[in-house]
């Protein structure tokens, strides 16, 4: 009978680095950042971040039930994607669960535009979004960032939480939608097609 | 009717959207009786559902016809409900109304707050999918769980040493002493005794002078007694000035 092969070799330091690494990873509810892992595992950065690539080679989908993604300007752990319906059976996702396309189009302007006001917000949808940015604020999508200089109303932001709901590394992963200046040119050409018809 | 087909008109028209369920004309009323907030109606879902139940492909199925009774109906009442809205939305503030902008002004301000609508809905669109690819993600949401407090430890303990202690806290504790704060008052008589034998062989004597030595409460008893000849007519008392020295001369004894 031939022996196992050993993935992590028990005596090696970076192995030894890697399992605190996954050991803090399994605690953690958020992302770490590497230099967070580094300093829990008293350790230096580099090594963390080269113990980081040891963990993720081998927690990942098709190899394991878990799997090291770096998300949120973090590392954390999230079940593979082959172990979704079985997770689906037992446990819900409530933070995604029934987020309505007013809910959507109210993160987007937060996450494009945010930091941004409950006003703002109205101004740009055209319709109150108080009771949603609530519903947004209770799971946890958006947080408070202040007010404005002026001391006006309060402004928010999109979480961490929202950046790991949608996997995202950060908010510069949001796609760059179309020029702002083409639409306004082309809505507005619209608008004066449909005046002069009614003069017409 | 043009086409006949379609029996309801705009104003039943049945609405199932976020801020509201019923017919349309009830939604009317609760808007004008200011029951329903006419900012919290999406105007584009009470369209959308106009257009899906009266809406039929034409014939050669490039295109879609309306019925003309029935979309001048509904262009009116949605026309009445989107000047509501827009006057609740922007009420009387100079910087958002476009009504003191000139025609083309206003066309610009109008043409780039939909521009910025639609890149916000893209962003949306965009989120709606990848919402719908993230699907199989399953994480852990929630505070970490806290490392339990270290139980406090108790020093060794000897049981005779708390014995001890024990039987110290049962002992009743001794009787507090007020001794020390009663006022140990000379008798009257005894100053009354020397005063009358002072004014026997002086007549005339200053209380200030004989009582200069003596303590606050001895001081306080003399005059008491003084006081007391005064009363009886035994001795008569004077002042040159309030404050002045107490002159005491003989009565009528």
């Amino acid at each position: 009978m031939t022996e196992p092969t050993q993935l992590f070799a028990v005596d090696n330091p970076l192995d030894r680095v890697a399992r605190v690494i996954e050991g803090l990873l399994v605690v953690a509810s958020k992302p770490l950042a590497a230099s967070e892992l580094a300093e829990a595992a008293d350790e230096p950065l580099e090594r963390t971040e080269a113990a980081l690539g040891l963990v993720g080679g081998r927690l990942r989908e098709g190899r394991s039930g878990i799997v090291l993604e770096h998300v949120a300007g973090g590392y954390a752990l999230r079940a593979s994607r082959e172990t979704a319906e079985a997770c689906a059976r037992l446990f819900e996702r409530p933070v995604q669960k029934g987020l309505s396309a007013a809910a959507l189009e109210t993160l987007s302007v937060v996450a494009y535009l945010g930091p941004v006001s409950r006003p703002e917000i109205t101004r740009l949808r055209g319709v109150v979004s108080d009771s949603i940015v609530a519903s947004l604020l209770e799971r946890g999508l958006v947080e408070e960032a202040g007010r404005a200089e002026d001391g006006g109303a309060i402004r928010y932001l999109t979480t961490a939480l929202f950046e790991r709901v949608f996997g995202l590394t950060s908010l510069s992963e949001l796609p760059r939608l179309d020029d702002i200046g083409d639409d306004r040119d082309e809505i507005r050409d619209r608008l004066e097609t449909v005046a002069g018809l009614r003069g017409a | 009717m043009a086409t006949g087909t379609v029996a309801l008109t705009p104003r039943r028209l049945p609405l199932d959207i976020d801020a509201f369920e019923g017919p349309f004309d009830l939604l009317l009323t609760l808007v004008l009786k200011q029951e329903l907030e006419l900012a919290d109606v999406q105007v584009f879902e009470i369209v959308a559902t106009f257009v899906a139940r009266y809406a039929r492909p034409s014939e050669d199925g490039e295109s879609y016809v309306l019925d003309l009774d029935a979309g001048g109906e509904f262009l009116v009442l949605v026309a009445a409900l989107l000047e509501l809205k827009a006057r609740e939305l922007f009420p009387d503030n100079p910087e958002i109304g476009l009504e003191d902008l000139d025609p083309e002004d206003a066309a610009a301000e109008l043409a780039a707050r939909l521009a910025e609508y639609r890149r916000v809905k893209e962003g949306a669109d965009w989120l709606r999918e990848r919402l719908e690819e993230e699907a199989t993600r399953f994480f852990r949401i929630g505070p970490a769980p806290l490392a339990p407090k270290p139980p406090r430890e108790l020093a060794r303990q000897e049981p005779a040493l708390l014995a001890q202690a024990m039987r110290g806290l049962a002992e009743e504790p001794p009787q507090l002493s007020l001794n020390h704060l009663q006022l140990k008052l000379p008798p009257t008589e005894l100053f009354l005794e020397r005063f009358r034998a002072l004014l026997s062989s002086r007549r005339r004597f200053v209380f200030d002078e004989e009582v200069d030595e003596l303590s606050r409460i001895e001081q306080a008893v003399a005059l008491v007694a003084l006081l007391e000849l005064g009363k009886s007519g035994e001795a008569k008392l004077g002042q040159s000035a309030h404050l002045e020295q107490i002159v005491v001369w003989g009565g009528k004894r």
